[in-house]
């Protein structure tokens, strides 16, 4: 086993998707704490929705998927705040609205033009190793801004998600911060879709923010350990998943390698839970 | 010139007026009490005061340097913050946010006032608490402290006693006119409680929708309507 880890650690294709997978799971863990306690956190799996339908659209006029995705998807996080904010459709209908039309524009376009292929079901429920050297780039440079950005407006996130009418008050822009996060967070949703698929990204936003919020007592300290916990379980997840498991077949046994995405959630749920109980023992501790 | 002066101002919300003409003043160092009952105007002159919402008509004017941002806020809680992972530490420290513009990181400067107003309001062992863990009454110091941080002259208080024991609000109460004493700071408070309004105030703005009565606490008690309010409230 340790031997086939050190083999695959020297393929390009997997040095590409770690070093992609390492960004998206730290810039999803930075973003997933405001927006889950913002109660946004089914924002990041409308947008994953939106994502898909404008990936279908993209590959239906052989158009570059990330490209065409990225922007749309800004927009519809735009879309998403602005309705939530000052129509009468409440928040989470506007993302049910929003997210289950462009999922169904995604899927007619799909099959009256390429059918179910690999190439669509890659981005249902990801696919890690497909990414190529221009991915990679572009992932890079976007993982990167993200990434800058929220160190810099890391106090100001503080302050518009813990009390948006002090932070009005005190002269903060909020709705600019409101639309930077949902911004920030469409471009890591797109991004992470490659790996997660759309099914399953929003877990990778939601997951870190609540396992560690667990344990920790501060704003700050809960956006370190989630990125922490991100990465960390990235690792696991991933590596599970190019090993795969051994499965019987017949009299012997043959390997299958388990969906990248997949194994990510399983091993952010392994920690969710391992968090929670360290939590309940504490506090039995206490009492 | 006043600190803060409205001038035959109407607020309201998609053209209801909830409150109207409004005339008064408010002068460096007062303690200004606004009574009134639910949906008499109150919360909507905050968001007036703080610039939050624009006059329908007249106008608000801010005198000696005072800007909007520098009003110290405190807000009445909302659900979301019931389970907010934060320390104390890091919610009184959000109150600079107004001094540092567009800058992304605090200064020592910054933490230097943070500790001053941690110590003024007793809270200094509690800073590394976490905000959700802490009583009402705790919760309600670091938020005051976060609103002096926010400001060198004025404080807008929207019923910072809401939901507390009466021993806690009492001490909040003494707090809250020591702050007045001792800085100068000059205090607006939105209240339910008339009674403590009229012990701690020096002036009383009352509301019904519109302006009732503005005046000195003594000329409010000799009032009509201050006689009958308060009065009504000792009957209970």
């Amino acid at each position: 086993m340790i031997n086939t880890l050190m083999e695959m650690w020297q393929q390009p294709f997997i040095i590409r998707a770690v070093v992609v997978g390492v960004l998206v799971s730290l810039c999803a863990a930075l973003l997933g704490v405001g927006l889950v306690l913002k109660r946004y956190s089914m924002i990041g799996d409308g947008l994953s929705h939106v994502g898909f339908g404008t990936l279908a659209v993209a590959m239906a006029f052989n158009l570059a998927p990330l490209q065409i995705s990225i922007p749309v998807t800004m927009l519809a996080a735009f879309l998403l705040l602005r309705i939530s904010e000052s129509s009468k459709i409440k928040g989470d209908a506007a993302i049910a609205l929003i997210s289950a039309s462009s999922l169904a524009l995604g899927v007619m376009l799909i099959s009256i033009t390429t059918g179910l292929n690999t190439d669509v079901c890659n981005y249902m429920f990801g696919s890690l190793l497909t990414l190529n050297k221009d991915d990679l780039v572009l992932s890079v440079i976007l993982a990167i801004v993200v990434f800058t950005l929220f160190v810099l407006t890391y106090n100001k996130i503080f302050a518009v998600t813990f009390d948006e009418t002090f932070a009005r008050a005190t002269g903060v822009k909020t709705s600019l911060y409101n639309m930077l996060i949902a911004f920030l967070t469409a471009i890591t949703i797109v991004l992470g879709m490659r790996m997660m698929g759309a099914m399953l990204i929003s877990a990778l936003i939601i997951f870190p923010a609540l396992t560690s919020m667990r344990l920790c007592k501060s704003f700050r300290a809960v956006t370190i350990c989630s990125a922490a916990v991100s990465v960390v379980c990235f690792f696991i997840g991933a590596n599970t998943s190019f090993i795969g498991i051994q499965v019987r077949q017949g009299h012997g046994y043959i390997t299958r390698s388990l969906p990248t995405g997949a194994t990510i959630v399983a091993s952010n749920l392994i920690a969710f839970l391992v968090f929670s109980l360290i939590n309940a023992i504490k506090e039995k501790i206490r009492e | 010139m006043a600190l803060i002066a409205c001038q035959g101002a109407s607020f309201g919300y998609e053209g209801n007026r909830a409150v109207t003409g409004l005339n008064f003043t408010v002068q460096n160092g007062d303690y200004l009490c606004v009574v009134g009952e639910n949906g008499s105007g109150k919360s909507t002159l905050i968001k007036g005061l703080l610039r939050l919402k624009n006059p329908i008509e007249g106008s608000v004017l801010m005198g000696d340097g005072l800007k909007p941002a520098e009003i110290g806020y405190l807000p009445q809680q909302t659900a979301a913050q019931k389970d907010f992972p934060a320390s104390a530490y890091e919610v009184v420290l959000s109150g600079r946010l107004s001094a540092r513009g567009i800058l992304p990181f605090y200064s020592r400067k910054d933490k230097a006032v943070v500790n001053e107003n941690m110590e003024r309001l007793d809270i200094e062992p509690l800073r590394t608490r976490c905000y959700r863990e802490l009583s009402g009454g705790q919760q309600q110091r670091v938020l005051l402290a976060r609103a002096l941080c926010a400001t060198k002259k004025a404080l807008l208080l929207d019923e910072p006693v809401a939901g507390l024991d009466p021993v806690v609000t009492q001490e909040l109460y003494r707090l809250i006119e020591k702050i007045n004493k001792e800085t100068g700071i000059t205090i607006i408070m939105v209240s339910h409680d008339v009674l403590c309004a009229v012990k701690y105030a020096s002036h009383i703005l009352h509301l019904k929708n519109k302006q009732e009565f503005f005046g000195t606490t003594a000329g409010y008690l000799k009032s009509t309507v201050g006689k009958a309010f308060v009065g009504g409230e000792r009957n209970d």
